[in-house]
């Protein structure tokens, strides 16, 4: 068993930027926009933060973030990698940081032009010799080289190995998009979309068709974290961090783990759902409301495996009634997820899932949300975290 | 550049727009099976309007035809033209560009255009002129002016068979006017090369003569794909490597097809494959259509030479 941090952290503010197809701004402006309004939320002065955590991807530093919001000194800073992996990693590194007293009060915060400035559709390429180079080195000769091609070479086989269809799918793709046609800050916002749209759109990287996949995103989202001490004094109720945990399987790759003896699954994202619900002592029946980290569709379905919504295979039949819908079983992606609302690299997927236990989602669904799901990206290294009210 | 000098060069260029640069002429030679041939082949254009005499007979046309972008191919000089050529309008305009400075040259593009098709037995004869010059550009290569010809091909009968339009960029030199001082410096594309460094260089090496090797253990023999320079089964950094009889079978697969990147083939397949030895590799399928490639498939693979700089395995069904 590891550590126990349940209860120990409480998540005090959130925010987001807009999010476009082209800021006009420097990735660092969005970054202290996202701070800013994160601080602003929680009712606390810059000078409150003491500590910092990010994604190794973002190009913002902690301290040049620091200097331009007037945060002062920091006692901590700590970075994650691995792409979208690094969602709750940095919750679980701010968590880990407000446990142990190196610092009170954490933000999280990931911005990126990631539209108008560097697209990951653009795919990988370089001259430099690290490790994680001579890693893309494997698939770039080849062509195997954006992350819409890295998730349907699993999606290929997992459908093969499932006989899960393009419906599953579907419902994925639609039931978040019309979430997000709710919602004025997604880019689906007021938009209608239906199964016909859905199959006439042009192919990426078969089976992935355009609806399958995130929207290339501007913008900014931060959240705060801090004491249940310090978090009963503050504006906004406190949700606390019942359970966190991030994971890297046997023989993982950054999303070409294709040498495991069955790769069509993400036994990193097992693990972590079973140390998260050791830790809150909770299990997968006290889950009222997710946000699943959603690049790609097919990705959502592997976590409701993972986290034990349903059996390997049956996440198919499970979201085809409804069950991520508002009144479904489980509700998830209620900001329309990183398909329609924007991709932040699941940072607007923490704002979110804290919006969902405050009860101020847009889509907030008719039954109490005690406890929300939230995790990190997969075929990478990753985790999750489930938050609740604070007591 | 002073106004005064930008007048003087536009004075002379523009004197040449309509000017003839090859008067109607005759190809030396009729169309003929023979040359149909070598170009189809240079070309990899197999189809069968072009030399399949009994496809042709029971197709709509029912004779082969000549491809119909050979059109400009058969006015061409020959070895003769190693002795030089003649002068015409077309040399003479870029004499006075390279006069003036602008000495570097770009072809930007060919446009050709089909009216007619023709058969073995035809003759094409061929007119060009200087259609147009543009005004002075700014260009990425560097200032200079774009200037079209315009040639026409018509058959002995005087029917019109196509037009071909060829723009060329005349421009000052900015930077490292010797790469660009020649048209057939004019970089191709070719594929994401792959870092080498010193736990994968010997691989890469071995690739490019024809090898696909797999890393073994030397203590504990166990094999290891990608490379690594420690064994997870024992910790030994002892290895050696055995060659891949490239025998295997298709575990998943995906078609790229957004974005298209330059210096790859389209349709573009890559998959999974578990090789014969026992460790999964990652290579394009080719040689059938996409939507045969399935998981169980067998496949063989080859070493080839993709592109200029690129040697790749590739598999194709077993």
């Amino acid at each position: 068993m590891i550590a126990n941090v349940k209860d120990k952290a409480v998540i005090v503010g959130i925010g987001n930027t807009t999010f476009s197809k082209d800021s006009g701004v420097s990735e660092l402006s969005l970054a202290v926009q996202a701070v800013k309004a994160a601080i602003d939320d929680a009712g606390l002065k810059p000078s409150d933060i003491d500590g910092m955590a990010t994604f190794t991807m973002d190009n913002n530093d902690e301290i040049e973030v620091a200097r331009a919001l007037g945060v002062g000194e920091l006692t901590f800073y700590g970075r994650s990698h691995y792409g979208g992996g690094a969602a709750t990693s940095c919750l679980h590194q701010a968590t880990m940081a407000i446990a142990t007293g190196m610092a009170e009060t954490v933000v999280v915060y990931r911005a990126l032009n990631g539209r108008s400035g560097h697209r990951f559709s653009g795919g990988v390429a370089g001259d430099i010799t690290t490790a994680d180079a001579i890693h893309w080195g494997w698939y770039m000769p080849y062509g195997l080289l954006t992350p819409a091609s890295w998730v349907a070479m699993f999606t290929q086989r997992w459908m093969h190995n499932t006989g899960v269809s393009k419906d599953a799918l579907f419902e994925v793709a639609h039931s978040t998009r019309v979430y997000g046609a709710n919602n004025p800050a997604a880019f689906f916002y007021g938009r209608n979309f239906d199964r016909a749209e859905y199959d006439a759109a042009r192919m990426i990287a078969d089976p992935l068709q355009l609806f399958d996949c995130c929207q290339e995103s501007d913008g900014g989202s931060a959240v705060i974290v801090t004491t249940p001490e310090r978090a009963r004094d503050l504006k906004q109720p406190g949700v606390s961090v019942l359970g966190v945990a991030q994971c890297a399987a046997d023989n993982q790759e950054q999303m070409t783990s294709f040498y495991r003896e069955e790769f069509a699954g993400i036994p990193e994202m097992e693990t972590a759902a079973k140390n998260v619900y050791a830790m809150s002592g909770l299990s997968v029946d006290d889950i009222d409301a997710a946000v699943i980290y959603d690049a790609f569709s097919p990705i959502v379905l592997w976590q409701l495996e993972a986290w034990g919504f349903c059996g390997y295979g049956e996440s198919g039949d499970f979201v085809k009634d409804g069950a991520l819908r508002t009144d479904g079983r489980l509700p998830t992606n209620t900001h329309g997820g990183q398909l329609s609302e924007a991709y932040i690299h699941g940072v607007n997927g923490i704002v979110e899932a804290t919006r969902l236990v405050r009860g101020t989602s847009v889509n907030q669904p008719a039954k109490t949300v005690n406890h929300a799901l939230v995790t990190s990206g997969v075929g990478i290294p990753t985790g999750g975290a489930i938050l609740g009210k604070m007591d | 550049m002073t106004t005064d000098e930008q007048k003087a060069i536009e004075s002379e260029i523009y004197a040449f727009i309509g000017q003839e640069v090859y008067p109607p002429t005759p190809a030396a030679d009729d169309i003929n099976e023979a040359m149909i041939r070598q170009w189809a082949e240079i070309m990899g254009d197999n189809n069968p309007a072009y030399l399949d005499k009994d496809w042709a007979a029971k197709s709509i046309r029912g004779t082969t035809i000549s491809p119909p972008a050979m059109m400009y191919v058969w006015g061409q000089e020959g070895f003769q033209v190693t002795k030089g050529r003649a002068l015409n309008a077309m040399s003479n305009l870029v004499s006075v560009f390279d006069k003036h400075g602008y000495t570097g040259v770009l072809g930007t593009n060919v446009k050709q255009e089909y009216f007619k098709e023709v058969n073995p037995g035809d003759n094409v004869t061929i007119e060009m002129i200087i259609d147009n010059i543009s005004e002075r550009k700014t260009t990425g290569r560097g200032t200079g002016y774009f200037f079209e010809t315009l040639s026409t091909f018509t058959d002995q009968r005087g029917e019109k068979v196509g037009t071909q339009r060829f723009k060329v960029l005349k421009f000052i030199p900015q930077e490292q006017p010797s790469a660009v001082a020649t048209e057939d410096k004019l970089d191709v594309p070719t594929r994401i090369a792959s870092p080498r460094g010193h736990d994968n260089k010997w691989w890469w090496e071995a690739c490019d003569d024809g090898k696909v090797l797999i890393q073994r253990c030397k203590s504990c023999q166990t094999l290891r794909h990608p490379p690594r320079p420690m064994c997870g089964e024992c910790q030994s950094m002892e290895w050696d490597s055995i060659e891949s009889t490239l025998d295997g079978e298709i575990l998943s697969h995906t078609e790229i097809h957004h974005p298209k990147i330059p210096g790859y083939q389209y349709p573009l397949v890559c998959a999974v494959i578990k090789l014969a030895e026992g460790t999964n590799f990652v290579a394009n399928i080719i040689g059938c259509s996409p939507s045969e490639v399935h998981i169980g498939m067998k496949v063989k693979g080859v070493l080839e030479q993709v592109d200029e700089k690129t040697m790749l395995p590739q598999f194709y069904p077993a």
